[in-house]
């Protein structure tokens, strides 16, 4: 019998010479490990309100157990509208402009297949998300990272946008507030952005599954800025804001033909959303939002507490205000962030990601996620500050040698 | 003030420095607020909810309905203070409806309530009337779930 090519030479070239996600090498890495405290969770540690999982099983019981329509749901798309509306009082027509996916991370997918044209550049803002670069290449595309860094919050800038845009650019992708650094846009760098994007004839995928938990300030949503929604495509979910991550079902919001074509790409893919999700997305609007602000409420102390400490151990950390993410800068330790990440594990069994799973930017990084509990996230923080501490502790050993030496 | 009485309701036990850092104020501010409310009794006492089965502790609890003739001047307080001062007598509400006050007892045998309620709590004068109900399972109070098969079931490390 002829054995024939193996399958790791059958495998699409593309998909081959994907990297791995970084994060999930750090995963196989903590898996092993008994009694770890994890700040690597990107997901709230709040179980899906009460009311939204009842509903869920109200619906199962009396036999929603069907496909739904391509777009999904009217109901939820209706009550998507409404909300859209009335946080930004930006008016989509849930019939015609509305998409239900499955998560950001199913809009995203759609959004680049049904716009990108082999060679198109997506302008990234880097550090970021680590599904953004391969979904572009996936799609045909060519990332190109904008690099922000901590002197500018995080914040990816007009004028970097503008430098970055070449003939082939097609899309500018935005996340804000920001996975993994916390970073929020403020008004006029959005105006700004929006100004570039209207000369410079960029499409923006504006992923704003973090809105919700903006801490300071307002979040802006793109859309809402004069001209720009016909530039737009909206991408937001349940999975934060209500802590519906495992339900898998968020939404792209856009022009109506953008949003036909993504909707057939989606119904050739996916058909729909689970409808199970989409039943209890429908309660999550219409009753959750008490509920989401206890949550956000939680967030923000956990938010405080986090930043006192670094500030305490001193580990320099930009103030992040969405999110649930704080990026602290550990280069005062002399250790790169996977030394970090790898020694703070093994010595303190707590788990952080390293910013460079992140992008290049991310490195001198570390990702803490303190959607934890007050417990959990307490212990780790005193953990954190004795291993830091040790390490600061043995750079003036080593510089106070050095100094008699002379 | 509003933001510390609900961190401590959640968990007393946190410290003034936990307090401060996820409030983003001075220590010495919440330790002084803190002191001003205990002195205004707006902070009652701190305690520990205990699942005394698990601790192997019997105890019985009871949950009776009270009828009472009000009186002049005092109406229910009068009688409900005569009530609330026997240490076994948890809580005493006054309620709307079909009967005056909610009292909770607690005993070490259903005996032990039994006697209170027939000596003691309805032979108080102005009582007109008491209906006992004894509890067979906490499942939440004080707004703790007390077998909670809810635990944190997410990965180690998500994006």
């Amino acid at each position: 019998m002829s054995r024939g090519k193996s399958w790791a030479d059958r495998v699409n070239p593309a998909v081959r010479d994907m990297p791995p996600s970084g994060i999930r090498r750090f995963f196989d890495l903590v898996a092993e490990m008994k009694d770890v405290i994890s700040l690597g969770v990107g997901e709230p540690d709040f179980v899906t309100p009460w009311h939204i999982r009842e509903a869920c099983v109200y619906a199962l019981e009396r036999g929603y157990t069907m496909y739904t329509s391509n777009q999904g749901l009217l109901e939820l798309r209706e009550a998507i509208a409404g909300d859209i509306e009335g946080n930004y009082g930006v008016r989509y027509d849930p019939r015609s402009e509305i998409l239900i996916t499955v998560g950001v991370s199913e809009g995203l997918d759609l959004a680049m297949r049904a716009l990108l044209a082999p060679g198109d550049e997506v302008l990234i803002p880097e550090p970021s998300y680590v599904s953004y670069a391969p979904c572009t290449v996936l799609a045909g595309g060519r990332p190109v990272f904008i690099k922000t860094g901590v002197e500018n919050s995080f914040q990816v800038t007009a004028e970097m946008v503008d430098a970055a845009v070449t003939p082939r650019t097609r899309v500018l992708l935005l996340c804000y507030p920001n996975n993994p650094t916390g970073a929020v846009l403020e008004r006029a760098t959005v105006q700004a952005i929006a100004e570039v994007a209207r000369v410079r004839d960029l499409i923006v995928f504006s992923d704003e599954i973090y809105d919700k938990l903006t801490y300071e300030g307002e979040h802006v949503c793109f859309s809402s800025l004069p001209g720009m929604k016909e530039r737009t495509v909206l991408l937001n979910g349940f999975s934060k804001a209500y802590a519906m991550t495992g339900w898998r079902v968020g939404y792209a919001a856009g022009n109506p033909d953008f949003i036909a074509a993504m909707t057939k790409i989606h119904q050739y893919t996916m058909l729909c959303a689970p409808i199970t999700a989409q039943t209890a997305a429908v309660e999550a609007l219409r009753n959750g939002r008490p509920e989401m602000r206890r949550m956000v409420e939680q967030y923000n102390r956990r938010r405080h507490l986090v930043l006192r400490s670094f500030r305490e151990t001193g580990l320099p950390c930009f103030e992040p205000r969405g999110a649930f993410y704080a990026f602290p800068d550990i280069t005062v330790t002399g250790l790169s962030s996977e030394e970090f990440a790898g020694q703070l594990l093994k010595e303190e069994k707590v788990a952080v990601v390293p910013g460079n799973a992140f992008g290049e930017q991310g490195e001198g990084y570390v990702r803490c996620a303190y959607a934890a509990s007050l417990e959990d996230l307490s212990e780790a923080l005193k953990r954190m500050d004795r291993f830091v501490k040790r390490r600061a502790g043995r750079g003036r050993i080593l510089t106070a040698s050095f100094a008699g030496t002379k | 003030m509003k933001e510390i009485l609900e961190l401590l309701e959640s968990n007393s036990r946190l410290t003034s420095a936990q307090i401060a850092a996820m409030l983003n104020m001075e220590e010495e501010e919440v330790c002084r607020q803190i002191k001003e409310m205990e002195k205004k009794k707006i902070i009652l006492g701190y305690y520990t909810l205990v699942n005394w089965e698990k601790a192997g502790e019997e105890k019985v609890t009871a949950f009776i309905e009270v009828k009472i003739t009000p009186q002049r001047d005092v109406g229910f307080d009068a009688v409900s203070e005569r009530i609330y001062r026997f240490p076994q007598v948890r809580s005493v509400m006054l309620m709307s409806g079909a009967y005056d006050l909610a009292v909770i007892v607690e005993g070490r045998t259903m005996k032990e309530v039994a006697h209170f309620v027939s000596t003691k709590l309805a032979t108080i004068e102005h009582v007109v009337s008491t209906a006992t109900h004894f509890v067979l399972k906490t499942y939440k109070q004080l707004g703790t779930i007390v077998e909670d098969g809810e635990q944190d079931r997410r990965l180690v490390v998500t994006p």
